[in-house]
């Protein structure tokens, strides 16, 4: 591709975050609401040491659901599920992984295997029900979302309760020290800061796993030209139905993680605040970073950023909700703009061809 | 002759089989339930909503754009409806609803026929900006209002009518009571005739208008996308649009038309949640309801009163866990059965294993049944999305969805 034409790809975001910022000025302006200072607000509270180490635990889960969402998006495959899956591999990881004790990098590896495990086949129900009776896998994650909040909500009071404890509301036992991930503040001297989730490490592999998965690897391979050319790639042999599970799976599978960042350097224990919405957060990013391991840290990273800064706003009597639609304003602006600036690079190469051609 | 009616039941079994089972488990005290007025009341006070969303999607996809921002323009239609309904009145918040919704179709409708955009990307898109704007709305229309928190609105003010039909049902005419026929009959507790009448008055007794105005529209619009003009061009527009455009069809402008009208549908279906339910919006109430009307739309095959059917049959499975968890315990034995008949069905087919796995998830469910007095609430909680999964694992072979469906249409170019 030349220069130029890269320049453009990557102008889309740009473009849409401009428009999503001036979309939410207007709003800001229309309740009667300094857009300038509240922008100024905010980014002076994101920029803080701690607000910063808040941002990156943040982000940690936001990408690694949307590692799980890609997966699927490489194929053509919408798994709108994550949100259900990694909710049901944390609660049965949380509860397996207080049962025990042994020591710690096999503890987490464990519980990080349940998780997994689980997750991956509460996705491939949507994955068998896609192949062999045709139901659209976006129905059924829905619906597997709805089903999955129901049985947790169950199993919690009803089977993975702490027993005996005094708490009232229901919640599993808690990690045992050996099962909690430590925290790496001292690796990167911020003694005087909250604790940073030792699972960003995690992320950081995922990410590399990820793009080693779907660039290097045959299974990778036949996912793209599955995504891009589903007749071609069935006319070279590829197996769709076959690949469906297996998408949905890998998917389900790193949905399984989403949740353990939170679960093991956090929360130690799943309760009814386990934080939920991760799924639906990670579609957002994985969009508008276009499936890319790179892009989507960046969109991680930034939408971390606009939850934690908005938390300021609220002292300072502006709705924090506006952060929620300049989310998605831009979510809805850059995909739009993905596709114009797609067909333009397009329309750019056909006709750089044609002047080749006729040289 | 009796041998095709009898293959045609047979092959409609999916159908059959589970409302004979109700009708007869109904039979016993316990789960009399299950077939009274009360039930099939609330059973279509919960399908109209599921039903005009399904007929939302009917419009869309029809002119072939896939709308997966339902749901979202069903929020959309809860909240406006719910800020309309407290400003002014109980049909102007329908009115507002139905707008927000529509312009949340635009929205969907620019992305995806304008810009080209995947249109279940833009419909996730939709669903996503639609929490956000209910939310943030929510928070800056009511903050200084008693009663009303960010993810509750007040209460709406005025009310929509209620209407009970005279002699039938035993209405008022002038002040004065009438007799009640179908009352009468349900009283009597006879097999079947009974059940009926349940049914029947179900749909004659404390009707809302809104609801009468909702069941209107399934008819129009067997009238106007089969026998208008601008119907037939909005079809031909999902089927053929290459072909359309060379007619002199406006391609873009019937996708606009069906996906506008696919959100003030779907906005109906969400004021109609809040105005004729509820009464106050809360966020997250409209449950996964569009995506469950884009399933009754794939269930009734893209026919309206199939969306009915579909949409109904959702809706009592969404009655029976809000009327009486009792009667959603007697679904139990229902199922068992059930798998049971599908057991023998796929033995005399000769597919063994598939039905050996339907006698071991029919033993489970009657041992369930028999060793449990009522299913947990949780588990009740989620019935219309498990049903939701049950009815389309079973359906879903005869659909014939629009041609051109999905294919993102460039003037121009051929696809």
């Amino acid at each position: 591709m030349k220069f130029s034409l890269r320049i453009a790809s990557f102008s889309a975001p740009i473009i849409a975050l401009a428009i999503s910022f001036g979309l939410s000025s207007l709003i800001l302006l229309f309740i009667g609401k300094d857009p300038i200072e509240t922008f100024q607000i905010m980014f002076e509270y994101g920029i803080k040491g701690k607000s910063i180490v808040s941002i990156i635990n943040r982000s940690i889960p936001l990408y690694i659901s949307a590692i799980a969402v890609a997966v699927g998006f490489k194929m053509g495959l919408f798994n709108i599920g994550v949100e259900g899956q990694y909710l049901v591999g944390s609660i049965v990881a949380a509860f397996v992984g207080s049962q025990f004790t042994i020591i710690t990098p096999l503890h987490i590896l464990f519980i990080i295997l349940i998780a997994v495990a689980c997750s991956a086949m509460w996705a491939a129900i949507a994955g068998y029900l896609k192949v062999k009776k045709g139901i659209h896998e976006v129905i059924s994650t829905i619906m597997l979302n709805y089903i999955g909040t129901g049985l947790i909500s169950y199993s919690l009071t009803n089977v993975f309760d702490e027993k005996g404890s005094e708490y009232e509301l229901p919640r599993t036992p808690e990690l045992p020290e050996t099962g909690q991930m430590p925290a790496l503040n001292n690796l990167f001297r911020l003694e005087d800061l909250q604790d940073l989730h030792g699972f960003l490490f995690v992320a950081i592999i995922v990410g590399i796993f990820y793009y080693w998965l779907v660039w290097k690897t045959t299974l990778g391979f036949d996912l793209r030209i599955t995504g891009s050319n589903p007749v071609a790639a069935k006319f070279s042999g590829i197996n769709p139905n076959k690949l469906i599970v297996v998408a949905m799976v890998t998917s389900g599978g790193f949905a399984g993680l989403v949740g353990l960042g939170p679960l093991l350097g956090y929360f130690h224990r799943f309760t009814i605040d386990f934080p939920t919405g991760l799924g639906f957060a990670g579609i957002a990013v994985a969009l508008l970073g276009r499936n890319h391991p790179f892009g989507m840290g960046v969109g991680a990273l930034l939408f971390a950023f606009l939850e934690r800064s908005s938390q300021i706003l609220d002292l300072n009597d502006v709705p924090k909700e506006i952060e929620r639609m300049l989310q998605a304003f831009i979510l809805l602006i850059v995909v739009v703009f993905y596709e114009v600036i797609r067909r333009f690079i397009v329309k750019q190469q056909v006709k750089d061809a044609s002047k080749k051609v006729e040289t | 002759m009796t041998q095709n009616i009898f293959r045609s039941i047979f092959r409609r079994y999916i159908v059959i089989t589970p409302i004979l089972l109700v009708l007869i488990v109904a039979q016993m005290e316990e789960y009399s339930q299950l077939t009274t007025s009360g039930t099939f009341g609330a059973a279509i006070r919960l399908a109209i909503p599921i039903m005009l969303a399904g007929l939302g999607g009917l419009y869309s996809e029809k002119t072939g754009v896939v709308n997966i921002g339902l749901e979202g323009m069903m929020i959309m239609g809860t909240w406006f409806g719910a800020w309309g309904g407290f400003t002014f009145g109980a049909w102007q918040g329908v009115f507002i609803g139905m707008l927000g919704g529509a312009l949340f179709g635009l929205i969907h409708a620019i992305a995806t026929v304008s810009f080209q955009v995947d249109h279940i990307v833009s419909g996730v898109a939709i669903n996503i900006l639609a929490a956000g704007v209910a939310r943030f709305l929510n928070v800056i229309a009511f903050e200084d209002i008693a009663f009303a928190s960010s993810t509750a609105s007040p209460r709406i003010t005025g009310d929509i009518g209620k209407l009970t039909v005279p002699y039938l049902a035993g209405g008022q005419i002038n002040g004065e009571e009438t007799s009640n026929l179908f009352g009468y009959i349900e009283e009597l507790n006879i097999f079947l005739v009974s059940d009926f009448a349940g049914l029947v008055l179900g749909f004659l007794s404390n009707i809302s208008h809104l609801t009468i105005f909702a069941l209107a529209i399934v008819p129009l619009s067997v009238f106007v996308l089969w026998n208008t003009p601008i119907g037939l061009q909005m079809r031909s527009v999902g089927e053929y649009p290459t072909g359309s455009e060379s007619l002199g069809v406006n391609v873009y402008l019937m996708k606009y038309i069906g996906v506008t009208i696919s959100g003030a549908l779907s906005g109906l279906a969400g004021a109609y949640l809040v105005i004729a339910g509820t009464g106050i919006y809360l966020e997250g109430q409209t449950g996964g309801r569009g995506f469950i009307g884009l399933a009754s739309m794939l269930f009734g095959n893209y026919k309206p009163f199939g969306i009915l059917m579909g949409s109904g049959l959702f809706g009592f499975a969404d009655a029976l866990q809000l009327r009486s968890p009792k009667a959603v315990h007697g679904l139990l034995v229902i199922i068992a059965i059930f798998l049971f008949v599908l057991a023998l069905k796929t033995l005399f087919e000769k597919k063994y294993i598939p039905s050996l796995i339907s006698l071991v998830l029919s033993s489970g469910f009657l041992i369930w049944f028999l060793n449990s007095e009522s299913i947990p609430n949780q588990f009740v909680y989620f019935t219309p999305h498990i049903t939701t999964l049950i009815v389309l694992s079973f359906s879903n072979q005869r659909i014939k969805l629009p041609e051109k469906i999905g294919v993102p249409y460039k003037k121009g170019e051929l696809n």
